[in-house]
């Protein structure tokens, strides 16, 4: 066969292209533009020129279903045969799978509220190309869900703490942080909506959820979760570049847009940013074998990255989110605080926790040498000690919730240099006081009260009685949590005796 | 003055090794890293994949969208076109 690849085939450019594929939409005549489109002037975002949006990746419906497609056929091949070959006996240790079920109750049922949330932006913006464009990533996003549960099914057969996600989502007291991190998401306008997940969490924050993660689920010889992982972040790369296009058309349009967009820049980070926290514990806890620790993902996903990125939109006025101090000073402890918060409240939780081994402290010894054994090597030393006494310590009380994140109050003033102080902030709104975990959260709050007092905070649900009853069994049922078999430590679990018995370890 | 780099993560498999190939063909500075089911590279400023050099080295048409099939994540603004994908920082 001989083919001159130099004479490519004529054909009509793909600017061209994308334009005669996206540019489907009209003025209305019947009825009022202002009318059909009811949401996307509200937020003060002003638009003189919708046509001036355009998709980098020049993505059009025929290529999508085509590569979508094939993305698919890839993906099913690979769980299929991680099935045949009984592969979730290949991975490094069972203890690696707890991790998987923190993606399932808190990951996955968000990328369906993002399905959700792009429909609906999908429906609400006037320009044909934003439309399009949000109407692929809606479609984008209930495959993700779909794909992961199909993926994770396969454990489910196995091992416990899989079988009631999607309950667990609307009611265990921690999920309530990324349900509530995508409620807020939603029940914004459109514009704040694109710079909350669109911008925020998928352009800066994403990398840091998928890339590491799947990384490391590769190097834990968990190939079905790398294929859906890698499989799934192949769209994110399209919604990131479609997040950077949204805010840069929202900036080029009007001057007036840039404090508005500056404002939900700084509050959409923090809130991505909290969320992150359970992966900073996946990533230097519960993955046995660590390629990378969680600060090293930030500094090279988030600081470097993030470092060119606003240079890039520095020239219409807009700044580092005001956040970034504060984050960067928690790096060296994020990791540490919320493993030590979940190992004490493992007993309400539908996953396993354990105590660092040496040769995991001595890895996060080498990953923090400024804070690990000052500060956090020791408690887990002490409740070692507990453990072999016999008195395995489990906190009883419920924590003080923060009104914002809805994370219960363990972060310390490490900014200000007290890592050992607990933050704590209040404010008083129509005569009731609200508490928060740091000053971000405080300022988001201030910003829109009204927003936040009708957040549902678990805590406090369960102390009015909503949530099946005042003791933790009683809890425990209404969340359908098994005692004894989806909660409680690792060593001595069903999972735990499944994973000796497979391996010949009796 | 040093410029930002660009990133491009691809999933380490034989459809992106002629990807990486043809990318340290055409950008001298870019730098490849293999880690753990995935190829980071990362170059100052920007990043192009040419189509004529894809075709070169597999040897049939390809079309820069082919890329999405591989893509992990980026880093940077994107043009694409028929003939290249180009990844650059604007500053």
């Amino acid at each position: 066969m001989t083919m001159n690849t130099k004479n490519r085939k004529k054909r009509l450019n793909m600017k061209e292209k994308y334009k005669h594929m996206t540019r489907l939409g009209w003025e209305t005549s019947y009825q009022d533009m202002d009318k059909v489109f009811p949401y996307d002037n509200y937020e003060g975002i002003k638009i003189h020129d919708w046509e001036a949006w355009e998709d980098p990746f020049r993505m059009t419906m025929d290529s999508y279903w085509k590569y979508q497609g094939e993305k698919d056929k890839k993906l099913y091949a690979i769980i299929d045969a991680f099935a045949q070959n009984n592969a979730q006996k290949n991975i490094t240790d069972a203890r690696y799978v707890s991790a998987l079920k923190l993606f399932l109750t808190g990951v996955s049922p968000l990328e369906y509220q993002a399905h959700r949330g792009f429909a609906h932006v999908a429906r609400n913006f006037r320009g044909d190309g934003p439309r399009v464009a949000c109407q692929m990533q809606a479609i984008d996003e209930l495959r993700h869900v779909q794909t992961q549960i199909h993926t994770l099914s396969h454990y489910n057969k196995h091992f416990n703490g899989f079988s009631e996600f999607a309950h667990w989502h609307d009611r265990v007291w921690y999920l309530s942080v990324p349900k509530s991190f995508f409620d807020d998401a939603r029940t914004a306008g459109p514009f704040e909506f694109m710079i909350a997940i669109g911008f925020s969490f998928e352009y800066v924050l994403t990398n840091l959820l998928f890339v590491p993660f799947m990384s490391g689920a590769a190097y834990n010889g968990d190939m079905a979760t790398v294929t859906f992982g890698f499989s799934a972040q192949s769209d994110e790369a399209r919604h990131m570049t479609l997040g950077l296009q949204a805010i840069k058309f929202m900036l080029e349009q009007d001057p007036a847009n840039v404090p508005i967009v500056q404002g939900w820049i700084d509050k959409w980070t923090w809130r991505g940013y909290k969320v992150l926290g359970l992966v900073s514990m996946m990533m230097d806890y519960m993955l046995p074998e660590s390629p990378q620790s969680w600060k090293e993902a930030w500094e090279l996903y988030f600081e470097e990255n993030t470092v060119a990125l606003f240079k890039d939109l520095e020239r219409y006025g807009i700044k580092v989110p005001d956040c970034a101090g504060t984050v960067a000073a928690e790096k060296d402890h994020l990791s540490h605080q919320i493993w030590m918060t979940f190992y004490t409240h493992g007993a309400a939780a539908p996953f396993h926790t354990w105590l660092p081994d040496e040769k995991k402290m001595d890895w996060l010894s080498e990953k923090y040498p400024d804070t690990f054994d000052k500060y956090y090597r020791p408690v887990y030393e002490h409740w070692a000690k507990l453990e072999k006494e016999g008195k395995r310590y489990y906190s009883e009380m419920l924590p003080q919730l923060c009104q914002t994140c809805q994370i219960p109050m363990l972060y310390t003033e490490i900014e200000k240099g007290e890592p050992t102080q607990i933050a704590h902030r209040h404010t008083i709104f129509n005569g009731e006081r609200f508490h928060f975990c740091s000053d971000h959260c405080k300022d988001i709050f201030e910003n829109e009260p009204e927003k936040y007092t009708h957040a549902w905070m678990p805590v406090q649900q369960i102390f009015q009685g909503n949530c099946g009853g005042a003791t933790l069994p009683e809890v425990l049922d209404w969340y359908k949590v098994k005692f004894g078999t989806d909660n409680l430590d690792y060593v001595g679990s069903e999972d735990e005796a499944t994973w000796k018995q497979w391996h010949g370890q009796e | 003055m040093s410029q930002n780099n660009v990133m491009l993560v691809l999933q380490a498999n034989e459809e992106a090794r002629p990807m990486v190939e043809a990318i340290q063909k055409d950008n001298q500075d870019a730098i490849v890293e293999n880690q753990p089911a995935m190829i980071k590279i990362t170059s100052p400023g920007k990043l192009v994949i040419k189509a004529e050099t894809m075709e070169e080295i597999i040897g049939r048409e390809w079309d820069p969208q082919e890329l999405q099939l591989v893509l992990i994540s980026l880093a940077g603004n994107v043009d694409e076109d028929y003939d290249h994908f180009t990844i650059y920082w604007d500053n």
